[in-house]
């Protein structure tokens, strides 16, 4: 049977399962195929924080969303074109996402009584009316698995396992999906056990036979290659970016890299993935606790090392008091805050923006810490190079800002020249003549020297207490305390000499409203602006990479507007410092639902907005 | 019996990797220009005066020394010693000491804390910093209260303690810094006092010489909030017959003439007249036993009057240390691996857009 193949220029696809149904690698796993295929995408991971919630419920439901297109894109995509249900809990918990029309994939073998009286369906929906403003393909995909899996010699509860497998290989089959990546990545990942890896081969290669014979799918998809720069890409996600950038950075100025770090979601896979590279001599070390991460950082930074801690926003609240100390060394070390739900534990595996006022003023005293945000998973490659460069520098801690969503997400990455990363110096201190003064500041950055242990003539004596001017020695005189407070801001407020000028993205050239941003909403606002300019109304679009200091024209661009408009995912953290520096009547639109902005509900908010706007 | 006979071998293996220096040191050298500003009379005037006569012994290069210290009296240490020095927060020098060792296997590295900031605040760091064994010598001067915040009682304070914040008595019962150290898998314990130079000089001296994380507990005077804490063990009267020096691989008989010795009795040990029992029940110490027991049975022998405190090294073991596990396990995959950051970045699926195709 000859099978009509249908164009399309882009797809979102959700993948809802089980937390135990492997959606998460399958998802994934898609991704990669559709990353080497060329197409751009956008990646939304979203799943629970326990580990194995109870099986068939509501709370245990774990999805993967990707939006791939053959045109570039910049947001993992609003509302699912296609939803893989792999049971009823996944179809209730996701079908409120389902416009009406689009396509559902649903297990039909896992539609018992017990698993529908579980989430509250009082009758089976694949047999009454509920789905029919939905074109529902039942697939019977656990007993297909098995009935595949039957020489394998896997019981049968082992081979029901491969169903994500199953499943994979009819979308991929429906998408035109090449297979090589998923094939080999199937024999790697089980090389120690070949009947699985024989089992999940044989699975995805009967959900992909499965999808070419039969007649309920009478339609496959093609999605060409987006047209991108020049280059050569990979998929990557954010945490995996920024270890790279971490890794580039401690080759750039040859300094070993040191991380001190406490297990935290999201945090963690930084972690797992810098222990990985000690043949870069990355040095890695699992503290007792979150204090003790950084503390650890501090007294490698101390020694001469590139230093490191990552944690989340309840794990940033412990390490204040060792950031304070690390102001008051004025040592160069990076704090990763890869920010979830708060407050207190909140929503681990959930994304939000709410921790810039922590990381703006969490300390005693007068503390101020540089910030940088990351923009996209592949940007906290770039990010974290410019997180080191300001700590090299300026010889201060620095926080790098980056969140849940684009921890994991992922999108094609264009891998960078290496001979064109920015160049990165320590310049540790060197004995002279003179007596060695640990608090002489460099004229121009008012960076001190970093005087290393192992160097004669430049024992030195260093600590929390208010240190004199130049001498580093204990002091409590007022003059000198108010002079050193002075110091610390004037040397984090110089670092904006180093910004370059900012890049507002306005085609009209006309634009009398300003969309500003940080972070990880950069794709959808990027989106939104698109849309409302296609709509007629021209806006500017101005991303943030800098957060303290502000680079030095912000405040003249901002001025310069009729209107700033400032969507965050928190209760409007980045406008209230903005208010109180330029005295702009930043416009907020706030969400603080544990999920990434919507294109489309943010079109809608900047639209109305605009409404009320001369343009 | 002299206090100063406490001997261990000292080959310096743990001082292995870090520099020496070409010129013969004097305590002086240690000396930093700094007024020394604690209170007149205090113990850690002592132990400050042992630690620059003895570590000119080592011959190590100063610059590769460093001290660090967390928040208390005796935590102002480092501002008095001409290495390198960092005086950080209440509680975190071991972790803080941790990250530098671990990094830095040329230096030597030590720890100046106290009973408050090692075993209140800080007890979290410190059992993990013994149990992870990085290339440490941990001072704890014990002084049995809180002296810089000016005289509440801590967790080395005897229970019922009238202070400032315990008017009716403290409730809580002390922690046993020995114990506690021993608890925590520390390869290396030793206990010493203020008040004799000779001793203290000993069990720094095999301090200095384990690899690995060593804890020296001092008992230290406090004059001002705690004054003659330790009398009972420095009192001519009463030291012969409290005081109980360790000497490894010798019986433990102590008081004039060895009048008192410590043997078993149903499984515990205590102390009896040495003349009342036969010379082999005596217990012989053995502080290189891998199993703890005996150091633990010791470390509990004294009451909360501090009668028959046993001082010396406790336990001394060999246990690989973390940071020349992760010195190996870096120079292994160095060796092994490959560091190509292109390769890295690259990963293992890439696709190319041509020039040709662009935009
Ligand atoms: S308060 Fe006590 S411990 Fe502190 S310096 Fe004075 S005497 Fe020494």
């Amino acid at each position: 049977m000859a099978k009509q193949v249908q164009q399309l220029d882009r797809v979102v696809i959700r993948f809802a399962g089980d937390s135990g149904d492997g959606m998460q690698l399958a998802g994934d796993q898609f991704t990669s195929e559709t990353a080497v295929f060329g197409n751009d995408l956008s990646t939304l991971p979203n799943f629970p924080a326990e580990i194995r919630a109870p099986a068939g419920t509501l709370p245990g439901v774990s999805s993967f969303q990707l939006h791939f297109a053959d045109h570039e894109i910049t947001t993992p995509g609003d509302a699912p074109d296609v939803l893989v249900a792999m049971n009823p809990a996944a179809l209730k918990a996701n079908l409120p996402d389902l416009p009406a029309g689009r396509d559902i994939i649903v297990n039909s073998d896992e539609f018992s009584a017990r698993n529908l009286a579980k989430v509250g369906y009082a009758s089976n929906p694949l047999d009454n009316d509920a789905l029919d403003s939905w074109r529902v393909h039942k697939v019977a995909l656990t007993s297909m698995t098995i009935e595949a899996l039957k020489d394998t010699g896997l019981g049968k509860k082992e081979a029901a396992r491969a169903k994500n497998m199953f499943a994979l290989g009819l979308l991929s089959w429906m998408y035109h999906r090449p297979t090589d990546g998923t094939l080999r990545f199937l024999e790697k990942k089980f090389a120690k056990l070949p009947q699985v890896a024989a089992a999940n081969v044989a699975a995805f290669r009967a959900g992909w036979n499965y999808g070419e014979t039969t007649e309920s799918f009478g339609v496959s998809y093609e999605i060409k290659p987006a047209v991108m720069k020049p280059g050569v890409y990979r998929n990557i996600s954010g945490n995996l970016a920024l270890s790279y950038g971490l890794i580039a950075a401690s080759r750039r100025s040859g300094l070993p890299l040191f991380l001190g770090a406490y297990p935290i979601t999201p945090a963690s896979d930084i972690l797992h993935e810098l222990s990985k590279h000690k043949a870069f001599g990355v040095r890695t070390f699992q503290a007792e606790d979150e204090i003790a991460g950084i503390g650890a950082a501090l007294g490698a930074a101390f020694g001469g090392a590139l230093a490191v801690t990552t944690t989340s926003g309840p794990g940033l609240a412990l390490k204040s008091e060792t950031i304070g100390l690390a102001v008051s060394l004025e040592l160069p070390l990076v704090i990763c805050d890869i920010q979830r739900g708060g407050p207190s534990t909140g929503l681990p595996t959930k994304t939000e923006q709410t921790d810039l006022l922590q990381a703006m003023f969490g300390r005693n005293g007068e503390a101020p810490v540089p910030i940088v945000a990351a923009q996209s998973p592949g940007d906290c490659f770039d990010a974290a190079i410019e997180a080191v460069r300001i700590a090299l520098t300026y010889r201060t801690p620095v926080f790098l800002l980056s969140d849940g969503y684009l921890a994991n997400g992922s999108e094609p990455w264009s891998i960078p020249d290496l001979d064109r990363l920015p160049q990165l110096t320590a310049d540790f201190a060197v004995a002279t003549d003179e007596p060695f003064l640990p608090y002489e500041r460099d004229p121009e950055t008012l960076a001190r020297p970093w005087a290393v242990p192992g160097t004669a003539g430049l024992e030195h004596r260093i600590g929390g207490l208010e240190k004199a001017d130049k001498t580093g020695e204990i002091s409590y005189d007022p003059a000198n305390h108010a002079l050193m407070v002075g110091l610390r801001q004037s040397k984090v407020d110089r670092i904006a000499q180093s910004i370059p000028p900012l890049q507002v993205d306005d085609p009209s050239g006309v634009a009398r409203v300003v969309v500003l941003g940080w972070g990880s909403t950069h794709g959808v606002i990027d989106a939104a602006c698109h849309r409302v300019r296609r709509r007629g109304i021209p806006v500017a679009q101005l991303h943030l990479r800098h957060l303290n200091p502000f680079p030095a024209d912000l405040g003249g661009l901002l001025r310069s507007y009729d209107r700033v408009v400032l969507p965050e995912l928190n209760l409007g953290q980045l406008a209230l410092l903005l208010r109180a520096r330029y005295l702009v009547d930043v416009i907020g639109i706030n969400q603080v639902s544990g999920m990434p902005f919507r294109a489309a509900d943010l079109e809608d908010s900047l639209w109305d907005i605009l409404q009320g706007v001369d343009t | 019996m002299s206090l100063d006979s406490v001997s261990l071998d000292v080959d310096l293996r743990a001082l292995a990797g870090v520099p020496k220096t070409e010129v013969a040191q004097k305590a002086k050298d240690f000396k930093t220009d700094q007024e020394v500003r604690w209170c007149p009379g205090c113990g850690d005037y002592v132990i400050l005066a042992a630690v620059q006569g003895f570590l000119p012994e080592l011959g190590l290069r100063r610059e590769n020394i460093v001290f660090v210290s967390g928040i208390g009296c005796s935590s102002r240490f480092p501002y008095y010693m001409n290495t390198f020095g960092l005086h950080s927060i209440h509680g975190r020098a071991p972790a803080i000491a941790s990250g530098l060792a671990a990094s830095r296997p040329d230096l030597s590295v030590w720890v100046v804390t106290g009973d408050g900031d090692a075993l209140s605040i800080g007890g979290n760091h410190l059992i993990h910093a013994l149990r992870r064994n990085v290339n440490l010598t941990i001072l704890l001067f014990n002084n049995r209260i809180y002296g810089l915040t000016k005289g509440q009682y801590s967790p080395t304070s005897e229970i019922g303690k009238i202070t400032k914040s315990t008017p009716m008595g403290s409730l809580d019962f002390p922690f046993n810094p020995v114990s506690v150290a021993l608890g925590a898998e520390a390869t290396f314990v030793a206990r010493t006092i203020d008040s004799d130079r000779a001793h203290l000089t000993s069990v720094l001296r095999a301090a200095a010489a384990h690899e690995g994380t060593a804890l020296v507990e001092i008992y230290q005077n406090c004059n001002i909030f705690n004054d003659g804490a330790f009398d009972s063990l420095k009192d001519p009267e009463t030291r012969g017959q409290w005081l109980i020096p360790l000497e490894h691989d010798a019986p433990i008989r102590f008081g004039a003439d060895g009048s008192l010795c410590v043997v078993r009795r149903d499984g515990d040990l205590c102390v009896v007249r040495t003349d009342s029992v036969d010379a082999a029940e005596v217990v012989v110490h053995d502080a290189e036993a891998d199993n703890p027991s005996l150091a633990f049975a010791l470390s509990r022998l004294p009451g909360q009057d501090l009668r028959y405190t046993p001082v010396g090294v406790f336990r001394s073991v060999r246990r690989p240390t973390y940071d020349r596990l992760m010195a190996d396990q870096i120079a292994q995959a160095e060796l092994t691996g490959d560091a190509d950051l292109g390769a890295l970045l690259r990963g293992q699926d890439t696709w190319t857009v041509p020039a040709t195709a662009s935009a």
